[in-house]
């Protein structure tokens, strides 16, 4: 796990900000930290960092705890904030270079690495105008830029496409998604557009009033009604059956022989008797949560 | 911290508010040594005691001295340096992005305070290397070395005097949110302490102890005295009083007291040592203001929180 965070609180004055939180994160994977404005995303973010303490709570990133080692997580992980803001009269070079001295990385090895961020999220053109006749849009492509010259373990981006048209969000999230593919970073990105982040994450949590109300695969989450179920010694023949079968959702290893099965209401005898025919245990039978459509009405239309 | 050093002094060198106000300064400080040269020309006999040391405090003609321009003059620049220190930082949104770097957060305002006292410091060195090249050009010989030690110690206490300034702007920073503020802060706090503390002390010493031009020396004493234990109060005024002795050899303290005391003119130059000490406690005083105003900005911003929104 990459973050670990137990029973996190956070009061502002008289708010709870956070209420209980519990978080954990794997190596390499996508993590959608959803919510409506206000419901503790930056908050979470900023203790993860280091650069809030948390009122009550443990927390683990990348090994460290934050409060004690604040530059040892910061040097591992790459943060974009909500409102990712820069030196104006500076060009983007010269903004991403002031980054890289504070990280202390070698001026020849910064230059290379300036070169190819810039280059990935396609401003190579424009590095030596000043940030100030940039667009939204290309500011919020330089700040991903600006977490890619850390080449972090962990990049954080908070609202990476908020005020965005929804052609460049979506670009900006498969940029994302590619450089997760190719850099084998871990992302946490938090956003109050579930429809349109949940396409790239492997994972995503709800987050509402401080603690969340649903976490899961999106896959798992989008799938109307039925059961989850867990699968203990699955052999590859059971495995290919399941996922055959009509009735269920998907099939997803998550450990060797272990299977996580998502599955329709009617599905249940039929699994059973997969079970019974291919050997394997059945860990875990339960319904499923609400669907991320239930929970955007729920939640986010409130 | 290094890093944060370099940046902000090319930021501030290579700004125009900076180009701007030094530009003044330096073409005062020329002005006024070019008119200082002039006199001596015309009363050769001054060249005699500290040519350069009166350069820069006679008042030649209409112009106030020197010494005077930089005591009202200087605070400007250097307020004007530090007012948006950190809070153009949240304002832009910088903040959260530099601080989720691995520095320490103290380092980020050290950092800013020294290079706005570097700046500073390349304003007052190069004023002097104007004063020494006029001077060298004018008067054909360079100062001898007493001359040069209290121009050194009078560097020293300039900056200490600007950095006083740089953190209050600093201060201002923290304290205020958005840049406006506080540069109107700045400016007024400025103009009370260079201007209103002057005529306020006048004022109140008046009422408090009438004068009038018959009164008895006593009366004037009191008066003068009420007058120099409010403006004690003002940085200006400690400057002031602490650098006269730097630069002007025979000067033996402010009150009429001193005068009284000694009755005659006193002639003969004290050396550096016992000047320094007619001004200890103002210079002392001068440099608590300037520990106590970014101690307060330094804290101020250690624990303020960092979110933008
Ligand atoms: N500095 C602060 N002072 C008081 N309340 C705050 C402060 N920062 C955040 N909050 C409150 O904490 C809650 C969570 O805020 P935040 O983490 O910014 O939510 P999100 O990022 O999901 O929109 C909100 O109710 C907000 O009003
Ligand atoms: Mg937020």
């Amino acid at each position: 796990m990459i973050v670990e965070a137990k029973g996190l609180k956070k009061r502002y004055n008289s708010v709870w900000a956070l209420d209980g939180l519990d978080l954990a994160i794997a190596d390499g994977e996508i993590y959608g930290l959803l919510g409506p404005n206000g419901s503790g995303k930056t908050t979470t973010i900023l203790i993860l960092l280091g650069l809030t303490e948390p009122t009550a709570g443990e927390v683990r990133v990348c090994g460290y705890d934050p409060v004690r080692q604040p530059l040892a997580v910061k040097r591992l992980v790459g943060y974009m904030p909500e409102k990712v803001g820069f030196y104006e009269e500076l060009s983007a070079y010269e903004n991403l270079r002031f980054i890289t001295r504070l990280n202390g990385i070698p001026e020849a090895e910064a230059n290379r690495r300036i070169g190819e961020a810039l280059e990935h999220v396609g401003l190579k053109d424009v590095a030596q105008r000043p940030v100030a006749t940039f667009s939204h849009g290309m500011r919020q492509r330089l700040g991903l830029a600006d977490v890619l010259v850390k080449k972090p373990k962990l990049a954080i981006l908070d609202e990476p496409t908020s005020g965005i048209d929804p052609e460049g969000a979506a670009q900006i999230l498969d940029l994302i998604r590619r450089l997760r593919d190719e850099a084998g970073m871990t992302v946490l990105l938090s956003s109050h557009l579930l429809h349109q982040v949940q396409r790239i994450c492997d994972r995503v949590g709800i987050l509402h009033r401080g603690h969340l109300v649903a976490e899961g695969r999106v896959a798992e989450l989008t799938a109307p009604g039925g059961y989850v179920a867990r699968i203990g010694q699955a052999s590859p023949i059971l495995r290919a059956r399941l996922e055959a079968a009509d009735w269920t959702h998907s099939v997803e290893e998550m450990q060797p022989q272990e299977l996580q099965v998502t599955l329709t209401e009617g599905g249940r005898a039929e699994l059973l008797r997969f079970v019974a025919e291919e050997g394997g245990v059945i860990l875990e039978l339960r319904p499923k949560q609400p669907t991320l459509e239930e929970i955007y009405l729920r939640y986010f239309q409130g | 911290m290094r890093v944060i050093v370099w940046k902000e002094l090319a930021d501030h060198l290579g700004s125009r508010r900076f180009f701007i106000l030094s530009l003044i300064i330096l073409v005062v400080a020329g002005t006024s040594v070019y008119l200082g040269i002039q006199g001596f020309q015309q009363n050769p006999a001054a060249v005699q005691e500290f040519p350069y040391l009166r350069l820069l405090t006679t008042a030649p003609g209409a112009l106030p001295s020197f010494l005077s321009f930089l005591a009202f003059f200087g605070p400007l620049l250097a307020v004007l340096l530090g007012f948006d220190a950190v809070n153009s930082e949240f304002t832009r949104g910088t903040v959260s992005r530099v601080l989720a770097q691995p520095i320490y957060r103290d380092a980020w305002i050290n950092g800013k305070f020294l290079a706005g006292l570097g700046t500073l410091g390349v304003v007052v060195v190069s004023i002097v290397l104007l004063i020494f090249g006029l001077g060298l050009f004018a008067l054909g010989f360079p100062p001898d070395g007493p001359e040069l030690a209290r121009l050194a110690v009078f560097l020293v206490v300039a900056l200490i005097y600007l950095g006083f300034w740089l953190a209050l702007g600093i201060l201002y920073s923290v304290l205020f949110r958005s840049p406006a503020s506080s540069a109107l802060a700045a400016v007024a706090t400025w103009l009370f302490f260079t201007l209103f503390l002057y005529m306020i002390a006048g004022v109140v010493a008046d009422q408090v102890v009438p004068v009038r031009a018959d009164s008895p020396a006593e009366a004037w004493l009191r008066n003068e005295n009420l007058r120099n234990s409010i403006l004690r109060f003002s940085p200006v005024a400690l400057f002031e009083e602490a650098t006269l002795p730097i630069l002007v050899p025979t000067y033996r303290g402010l009150s009429l007291l001193a005068l009284l005391a000694q009755p005659g003119v006193p002639t003969n130059p004290l050396p550096l040592g016992q000047s320094l000490l007619v001004g200890w406690p103002q210079l002392v005083g001068l440099l608590a203001l300037t520990s106590v105003c970014f101690a307060a900005a330094y804290l101020g911003f250690m624990r303020r929180e960092i979110r933008t929104s």
